[in-house]
C-alpha cells in the first residue's frame, strides 16, 4: 500500500545572480515525499541540499535566490503561484523547517514560551494564555520542563535548544518537516537522544520529514528513501537497501569507501581526488567526471540522463 | 621505543564569578614517537584544553610536560618549542589572522624561524598548498574569502611547515566533507610514515579516531575515563561512558543492528566538581560509593587502563 503523495518536486532549478557570475545551486531534480516517510538529502557542502530547503519553503534570499525552472506541488498545490500570503499561511503550519544551527535560529531576546506561542498563533486563532499553555505543552513533549517556557534561549544547552526548535516545528502539526543538518552541532551522546526523540514524534504525528545531512550514519538510522545530490543534481535516488547494498553511481561508492569504518580495518581510506566543483563554473556533461574513476569520453560531453535500474532505484550515469 | 611525550599529573583550571572550573584533572599518559594518541570527549571535556596546555599555548595549573626528556613546563625559550611542537586548530576561523593572505599565514613560521627565504620559499608554499589540497589560485585569497573547509587546509599547512616532530590535532578534519576528509587521513598517515611525526589526535569522531590511532584515551569532564590501544578498545569497552558513547554513534550500516544506550541528562557543570565520579548523576550502573570517592586509573586489563569502582562487575572480569 503506497502512502499519499506529500511533496512532488519536477525538474527544480535554482540560481543565484551575483556580479561574479550566475551560481547554478540546483539543477533540475526530481523527487517525491511520501506522507509518514523520511527522505533523505545527502550530499556534502556545495551539493545544492539547504538551497533546495530554502527553495521548498519559499525562503530563498531576494533578489539573488530565484527558481529558474521546475514545479513543486505541496498536498496538490502548486507553491510556485500560490502568492507569498499562502505561502506564509502553509510555512510553520503545514511545512515546517529545523534548521542546523540552533544557537542562530532561535531569537534571543524572546522566551521559547513566546517563539513557540508566535508559531501557534499565526496559524491558529486560540488566545495569548491558550498559546502559552500549548507552548509548554510541546515542551513536555521534547522533554522539557512545561515550567521552562519562561526560560531565554541562552539558559539552554545545544542539545536543549533543538528540542526547543522542534517543538516549534511540530507545534501546529506539520505534514512535512524539512529538517537541515539537525543534529550536526550537537554532541554524539545528545544526538542519539535528539534522534530518538524525532523518531519517536514522527511516528506519533505521523509526519513526512525531509532529512537534509552529510552523515550517512545518521540517514541509516533515520531515513526510508534516499537521494545523493552532487553539484546541484540528484545523481542517485532509491530506499536505504538499494543505497547501501547495491549502491551504482561512483559518487555514492566513493562516499561510502571514503568513510572510516568501525567494523572493518583499512590501511588507507578511498578518498575522492579532487574537490566539488565551483556552481559558477560547472564543468560540461557529467558534473563528477572530473573526478569519477571510472570516467569515459561520453561523460565530458554530455549529461547522464536518469535511469530506473530497479523499481524506485534510479541513478544519473553512463555506466 | 622512546616516550616523545609524557605528561605527568596536568591540570588547569580557571577562575570564574561561579567558582574554580576544573577543565583538565590531573591527567597522566605518555605518547611514544611516531605513534598517534587519539583523544576522544564530547564538548566540555577538556580534551582541546588538554592540547593546549600540553603545547604551552596555556600554562598549567599544576603537573608536568615532558618533551623529548626534557621537562617542558617551565621553559621560556618558546622558539624551540614551536619548531618541535605545533598545533592544527579546532575552527579554521579564529584561528587566522583574517588580514594575512594564505600565502602569508603558510610561509610565517619559515620566516620567523629563518628556514629559507626567496625561490624557495614560493617551492614550500607550492608543495604545502598541494599536500594539504588547496589550488593555488587561492595563494593571495584572504580566510573570509574561503569556505570552512578550505580554511582548516590552510591551517593544516601552516603546522606542517615547519616539519615539527609533534602536532596536536584539534578536530582538523570535523569541519571537512567525507571525501576531503579522507584525503586529509591518508595525508597525516603519510606523513607520519614518511617524516616519523607524533600526533595527539582530538577528536569527537570515534570512527576517524579508530582508523588513526594507535592508541586511545577518553575524557570526561576533564578526567581520564579510559586508555587503551586502539583495536582493544573497540572490542571491550569498560567504562559505562565509553560504551554509551559507541552506541550513540549512528553507523552507516543498515544491518547492524545495535542496542542503544542513551544516557539521561546533559553534562554536568565542571565548576568546583563535588568529589566522587564525575559521571555518576548520569550513570546507569551508580552506586553509593561512586557518588563520595573518586575513582583512579587502574590497569583492569594489560594495557587498558579504566577508572570505575565497577568496572569489573559490570563487565564481568574476575580480579
Amino acid at each position: 500500500m503506497k502512502n499519499e503523495v506529500l511533496l512532488s518536486v519536477e525538474n527544480l532549478e535554482i540560481q543565484y545572480i551575483t556580479d561574479d557570475g550566475v551560481v547554478r545551486a540546483v539543477n533540475g531534480i526530481s523527487f517525491e515525499i511520501h506522507e509518514g516517510e523520511t527522505f533523505g538529502l545527502v550530499g556534502e557542502t556545495g551539493a545544492g541540499k539547504t538551497t533546495t530547503a530554502l527553495g521548498l519553503m519559499g525562503l530563498l534570499p531576494e533578489p539573488q535566490g530565484e527558481i529558474a525552472a521546475g514545479e513543486i506541488f505541496f498536498q496538490g498545490e502548486d507553491l510556485l503561484h500560490i502568492g507569498k500570503r499562502r505561502m506564509r499561511q502553509i510555512r510553520g503550519k503545514n511545512i515546517s523547517m529545523i534548521f542546523q544551527d540552533p544557537m542562530t535560529s532561535l531569537n534571543p531576546v524572546l522566551t521559547v514560551g513566546e517563539q513557540i506561542s508566535e508559531v501557534i498563533r499565526l496559524h491558529e486563532k486560540i488566545s495569548r494564555i491558550d498559546a502559552e499553555k500549548k507552548a509548554g505543552e510541546m515542551l513536555e513533549v521534547v522533554g522539557i520542563t512545561a515550567a521552562r517556557t519562561r526560560d531565554y534561549p541562552h539558559q539552554f544547552s545545544g542539545g536543549m535548544k533543538q528540542r526547543v526548535v522542534i517543538a516549534m516545528a511540530l507545534a501546529c502539526q506539520p505534514k512535512l518537516i524539512i529538517a537541515d543538518e539537525p543534529t550536526t552541532a550537537l554532541d554524539v551522546t545528545i544526538q542519539a537522544q535528539v534522534l530518538s526523540l524525532m523518531n519517536k514524534l514522527q511516528t506519533e504525528y505521523k509526519t513526512g520529514m525531509m532529512m537534509i545531512t552529510h552523515d550517512l550514519g545518521v540517514v541509516a538510522e533515520t531515513c526510508d528513501r534516499v537521494a545523493i545530490m552532487y553539484a546541484g543534481k540528484i545523481v542517485e535516488l532509491g530506499s536505504l537497501e538499494d543505497i547501501y547494498d547495491h549502491a551504482s553511481h561512483p559518487y555514492t561508492k566513493g562516499l561510502f569507501g571514503a568513510l572510516p569504518n568501525l567494523t572493518t580495518k583499512v590501511d588507507r581510506l578511498k578518498s575522492i581526488d579532487g574537490l566539488m566543483p565551483d556552481p559558477i563554473d560547472l564543468p560540461g556533461g557529467c558534473p563528477f567526471h572530473p573526478r569519477c574513476p571510472d570516467k569515459m569520453p561520453i561523460c565530458e560531453r554530455e549529461m547522464p540522463k536518469d535511469i530506473e535500474i530497479s523499481k524506485g532505484h534510479h541513478v544519473r550515469c553512463f555506466l | 621505543m622512546t616516550n616523545l611525550l609524557e605528561v605527568q599529573n596536568l591540570k588547569k583550571y580557571f577562575s570564574t564569578p561561579q567558582g574554580i572550573l576544573h577543565a583538565v584533572d590531573d591527567i597522566s599518559f605518555s605518547i611514544e614517537q611516531g605513534r598517534t594518541l587519539g583523544v576522544v570527549g564530547e564538548s566540555g571535556c577538556g580534551k582541546s584544553t588538554l592540547g593546549r596546555v600540553i603545547i604551552r599555548l596555556l600554562e598549567p595549573t599544576g603537573g608536568k610536560v615532558v618533551f623529548g626528556g626534557e621537562e617542558i613546563t617551565k621553559k621560556t625559550d618558546e622558539k624551540t618549542i614551536r619548531h618541535n611542537m605545533q598545533m592544527i586548530f579546532q575552527d579554521p576561523f579564529a584561528s587566522l589572522n583574517p588580514r594575512m593572505t594564505v600565502r602569508e599565514t603558510i610561509l610565517e613560521p619559515l620566516i620567523i624561524h629563518k628556514i629559507c627565504a626567496g625561490n624557495e620559499l614560493e617551492d614550500r608554499l607550492e608543495r604545502l598548498m598541494n599536500t594539504v589540497g588547496l589550488a593555488s589560485r587561492f595563494a593571495d585569497s584572504y580566510p573570509h574569502e574561503l569556505d570552512g573547509g578550505r580554511r582548516q587546509r590552510i591551517g593544516i599547512a601552516r603546522a606542517l611547515a615547519l616539519n615539527p616532530k609533534f602536532i596536536v590535532c584539534d578536530e582538523p578534519v570535523s569541519a571537512l566533507d567525507v571525501s576531503i576528509q579522507a584525503q586529509i587521513l591518508n595525508l597525516m598517515q603519510d606523513l607520519q610514515d614518511e617524516n616519523g611525526y607524533t600526533y595527539m589526535f582530538i577528536t569527537h569522531d570515534l570512527s576517524v579516531v579508530k582508523h588513526i590511532s594507535h592508541d586511545v584515551m577518553v575524557m570526561y569532564l576533564g578526567m581520564m575515563v579510559e586508555l587503551s590501544e586502539t583495536e582493544e578498545l573497540f572490542c571491550r569497552t569498560l567504562h559505562p561512558y565509553t560504551k554509551a558513547l559507541f552506541t550513540a554513534i549512528p553507523v552507516p550500516d543498515i544491518h547492524c543492528v545495535r542496542e542503544k544506550i542513551i544516557i539521561k541528562g546533559e553534562i554536568t557543570s565542571p565548576v568546583d566538581p563535588r568529589p566522587g565520579c564525575r559521571f555518576a548523576v548520569r550513570c546507569p550502573y551508580v552506586q553509593e560509593q561512586c557518588q563520595i570517592k573518586t575513582p583512579i586509573l587502574e590497569e583492569i586489563l594489560p594495557g587498558h587502563f579504566v577508572a570505575c569502582h565497577l568496572v569489573r562487575e559490570i563487565n564481568n572480569i574476575s580480579e
